[in-house]
């Protein structure tokens, strides 16, 4: 008898005593994401200024300095990712979607999740071998098609997702009105899951905008503003990269800076779009 | 029953009608239906088999459907019906596995050669589930008429067929509202508008009423009775007291094949084959 | 929801795909044609990239072969390269960060799934999502200015003096090394497992749960000796995903590992990893035969990355697979 009431409060004490422990995981790992906001946001917030934003880099210990140039030169970088990877990444989620059979549709779908798979540096590797070698200079292209590159399985997976999504009974109803597939597709299929593909696009846009390790050598960096697109430019996070290693408090102080710019930027671009996806679908025309 | 007044731009017909079926109703033939009257055949059929894969569906039908008059297709579930219809427009081709034999005739043409686009603007068809775009009412029925690059005022045609599918009193004032704004049988009769719009010559109707209510019903029976002097209507359903309603012809089809083609009245109260008698008598379905 | 595969008429080889053109037209055809050379750029991007690690490493290849695996010298100025250290460095930064994690990630998940009403779990799990978003140089900033001194000044000395008769535990404490980067690692890949684990197990049938808890099963019970090894290899799945997130982690890994090309047995010494060596030391490269062995480098970490890749992606659909089959 008494073995047995022993047992079942052991029992009953490992259950209390084991969930517990996962609600001090879970704790413990949302704990962190706000330990990092929050020590962003303070740490960062205190050395943002103007000249952050206007300035560019100024000598080592000279006051005053800024990151104008690497804000700049990420949007360039990202402009060129989204001209690469945008329309490759919708353009084969229509196929995998739309038209492709069983076989050839799992071989590309395949092909996606690898090139997905790939370490970032990797990729900045191929954009070397491909773009910075015959060029002989490092450039703003290099960095671009990488970050191209990047974007395009994320673009992939949530156009399909989302043309999926479309029932199959709109496509139907197009086509008996005497549509072409290609005419269904554009007026109807892609109208209906555009917000979807919309943030796909978003979320991958984010999700490159932090990318360091594939710009390390294409567009490698630029103390001065960086013209035209066959030049090495700065980015944001690569000179959070090298100010972070670099000895120099001033420059500390600009990398949080800059940690706090990037890292509020992804997460405004997160959020946004996954709550915007939660809510229904808008009209189309 | 009452007659169906002056209807816009293109389409004018004066219908007086009276019960008697024999009769035939005077009327004034829109440029598009040619040279074809009452009593004579649409669609010629011979031989039609459907496979779906391995498995044969349809065995071999042969039948003639006559233009200006309703033609229903009853039997149980399974035994093809919604196939043999979407034959007629070819809509069997959306599916991958599916090879179809035989002939279909379309006013003595083959609609094997013809270009599927122009004979799906031909033959109209409306769905079981309403399924209208998410795209406002008038976007809604000026979808078939701006693919096929309508010339002329979009409103007026709108207009004319929201008239056709009696519903125009009703949306008239929220033609810009959401298409799923509407009651599931007013989406229905938007359905039909739709593929009135581009003027088909046939309206192959699959179980239209199947998730509507009795009053809804009566609304759309009435609305094929106004409709049949300028369209050959074929309609599937398995409400058989439906087809007794509405239609002049009915079709009885039993596992893919068809068991007995005759005028309405004929078929359901001598009704030659026993099986036919068995199914409509209720002892399966 | 039922889908009716829409798709041109069927048919093999060129007679079939000359009946596809006539019958579906000129614009239908431009069409499949443009998203089709899309699919297929991929495909071809992807084969682009393997050739041009390939050739590309040739030198290093040639000159070393196999024994590049298992070379511990790295050495620029001899030109004597091996790929050992930063095999044994990823090795061990990416282990560290699966027993931080694995823990962590589950106990989370498992918490998600079976012990918070859906609404907050999706809460929950929307944050925990944020977290794999967060840049990886960000990861690294903190790394280095936050974790790097508390490792060095409390986590080290803690673990010398109190299991300091292991020798991954001895040495001096840096602070940088293995550790460090080993503990970013972690957390930075929890989210992946709390996210597909939770996925995983929300995806076992409500019936196995109750099987368990009508057979007086305690909650903990149910969840660890039921639903758990019921996902299992879903969790496996994820577990490879992340490690394979963890095998090419760049940055935060170079900012924290104290980048030593050497083999240390301690955790508690600076090392380096195949991502790490290559970012450092790809622009300071001083010939041919070293970027070759840099690239060479990236080869290998291409090849691992990818059997992860395929193998977890095989896990995770043999579990959501089982857990849809009615007996």
């Amino acid at each position: 008898m008494t073995s047995m009431t022993k047992h079942m409060t052991r029992r009953s004490v490992t259950n209390v005593v084991m969930l517990t422990l996962t609600g001090a995981c879970a704790f413990l790992t949302v704990a962190v994401m706000f330990y990092i906001l929050g020590y962003l946001a303070w740490h960062g917030g205190r050395a943002l200024s103007w000249n952050f934003f206007t300035k560019l880099p100024a000598a080592v210990n000279v006051a005053g300095g800024g990151m104008a140039n690497a804000i700049v030169g990420s949007a360039k970088l990202l402009l060129l990712a989204c001209c690469i990877g945008v329309p490759v990444g919708i353009l084969a989620g229509i196929y995998l979607s739309e038209f492709a059979g069983q076989t050839l549709g799992s071989v590309v779908r395949f092909m996606v999740d690898l090139l997905n798979g790939v370490p970032s540096i990797v990729i900045g590797i191929f954009a070397y071998t491909v773009i910075v070698l015959p060029m002989h200079t490092f450039s703003t292209l290099a960095g671009g098609f990488a970050l191209g590159i990047m974007m395009i399985p994320i673009s992939v997976r949530s156009t399909e997702e989302y043309l999926r999504a479309v029932p199959s009974s709109l496509r139907e109803a197009s086509l008996a009105l005497g549509a072409a597939r290609w005419v269904t597709i554009v007026r109807i299929v892609i109208p209906a899951a555009f917000r979807g593909i919309l943030t796909g696009v978003m979320l991958a846009l984010a999700r490159v905008a932090g990318e360091t390790a594939p710009l390390l050598f294409t567009a490698f960096g630029n103390s001065y503003w960086s013209t035209g697109w066959t030049r090495a430019t700065a980015s944001l996070p690569v000179m959070i990269y090298t100010y972070a290693i670099s000895p120099y408090d001033d420059w500390h102080r600009q990398a949080w800076a800059a940690g706090l710019v990037l890292l509020a930027l992804v997460l405004v671009v997160n959020i946004v779009t996954r709550m915007a996806l939660a809510r229904k679908m808008p009209l189309s025309r | 029953m009452a007659s169906v007044g002056t209807v816009h731009s293109g389409n004018t017909v004066n219908v007086k009608s009276d019960q008697s079926a024999d009769t035939p109703p005077r009327f004034s033939l829109p440029a598009k239906a040619s040279a074809v009257a009452s009593g004579s055949t649409r669609f010629k059929i011979s031989g039609l088999k459907v496979l779906y894969g391995p498995k044969e569906v349809l065995h071999g039908i042969d039948m003639e459907i006559s233009s200006n008059v309703v033609t229903a297709v009853i039997g149980p579930s399974g035994c093809g019906k919604s196939t043999f219809l979407r034959s007629l427009n070819r809509m069997t081709e959306t599916v991958r596995q599916a090879r179809v034999e035989g002939d279909i005739l379309l006013d003595g043409e083959n609609i094997e050669s013809m270009d599927v686009v122009r004979l799906r603007r031909r033959v109209g068809m409306v769905f079981q589930r309403p399924n209208p775009f998410p795209k406002s009412i008038f976007d809604n029925v000026a979808y078939g008429l701006r693919i096929n690059g309508h010339k002329g005022r979009l409103s007026e045609a709108v207009e004319n067929s929201l008239r056709r599918a009696a519903l125009w009193d009703e949306v008239k004032d929220q033609l810009h509202k959401s298409a799923y704004a509407l009651s599931g049988g007013q989406q229905q009769r938007l359905c039909i508008a739709r593929a009135l719009a581009v003027d088909p010559e046939v309206l192959l109707l699959d179980e239209p009423c199947s998730a509507l209510d009795p009053v809804t019903t009566a609304k759309i029976e009435e609305l094929l009775f106004q409709l049949k002097p300028s369209c050959t209507i074929v309609i599937v359903t398995h409400n058989m007291q439906q087809a007794a309603r509405a239609s002049d012809f009915t079709a009885f089809l039993l596992e893919g094949r068809l068991v007995e083609y005759q005028s309405t009245p004929k078929l359901f109260t001598t009704p030659s084959d026993p099986r036919t008698e068995a199914y409509i008598t209720g002892r399966f379905g | 929801m039922n889908t009716t595969d829409l798709a041109a008429p069927s048919g093999n080889g060129f007679a079939g795909a000359w009946r596809r053109v006539s019958r579906v037209g000129l614009g239908d055809a431009v069409a499949h044609g443009i998203t089709l050379l899309a699919g297929t750029g991929i495909f071809v991007l992807v084969g682009v990239l393997f050739t041009e690690l390939w050739v590309n490493s040739r030198l290093a290849r040639d000159r070393f072969g196999w024994k590049f695996l298992v070379t511990s010298v790295w050495d620029p100025i001899s030109q004597h390269f091996g790929a050992l250290p930063f095999l044994y460095g990823t090795l061990v930064t990416s282990l560290l960060a699966l027993v931080i994690a694995i823990p962590l990630g589950l106990g989370t998940a498992v918490f998600l799934v079976e012990l918070v009403p859906v609404w907050m779990s999706d809460w929950l799990a929307f944050i925990i999502d944020l977290l794999a978003a967060v840049p990886s140089v960000v990861y690294g900033l903190l790394g280095i200015f936050i974790l790097v001194p508390i490792i060095r000044s409390t986590v080290e000395p803690f673990l010398q003096s109190t299991l300091g008769f292991l020798p991954i535990f001895q040495g001096p404490a840096y602070g940088v090394g293995f550790l460090a980067a080993g503990v970013i690692l972690g957390i930075m890949v929890v989210p992946f497992i709390v996210s597909v684990s939770r996925e995983v197990l929300l995806a076992v049938p409500q019936e196995q749960r109750e099987a368990a808890l009508s057979l007086g099963a305690t909650q903990w019970e149910a969840a660890s000796q039921v639903v758990v090894p019921y996902a299992r290899s879903g969790i496996l799945g994820s577990i490879f995903l992340a490690l394979a997130r963890a095998l090419g982690e760049t940055m935060a890994v170079t900012m924290v590992i104290g980048n030593d090309p050497r083999i240390h047995a301690s955790l508690f010494a600076p090392g380096y990893s195949i991502a790490a060596v290559i970012a450092n030391e790809f622009t300071e490269a001083t010939s041919t035969l070293y970027i070759h062995a840099l690239i060479e480098l990236g080869l290998i970490l291409f090849g691992l990355t990818f059997v992860l890749n395929a193998l977890a992606r095989l896990l995770i659909l043999a579990t959501v697979r089982r857990g849809m089959v009615r007996p």
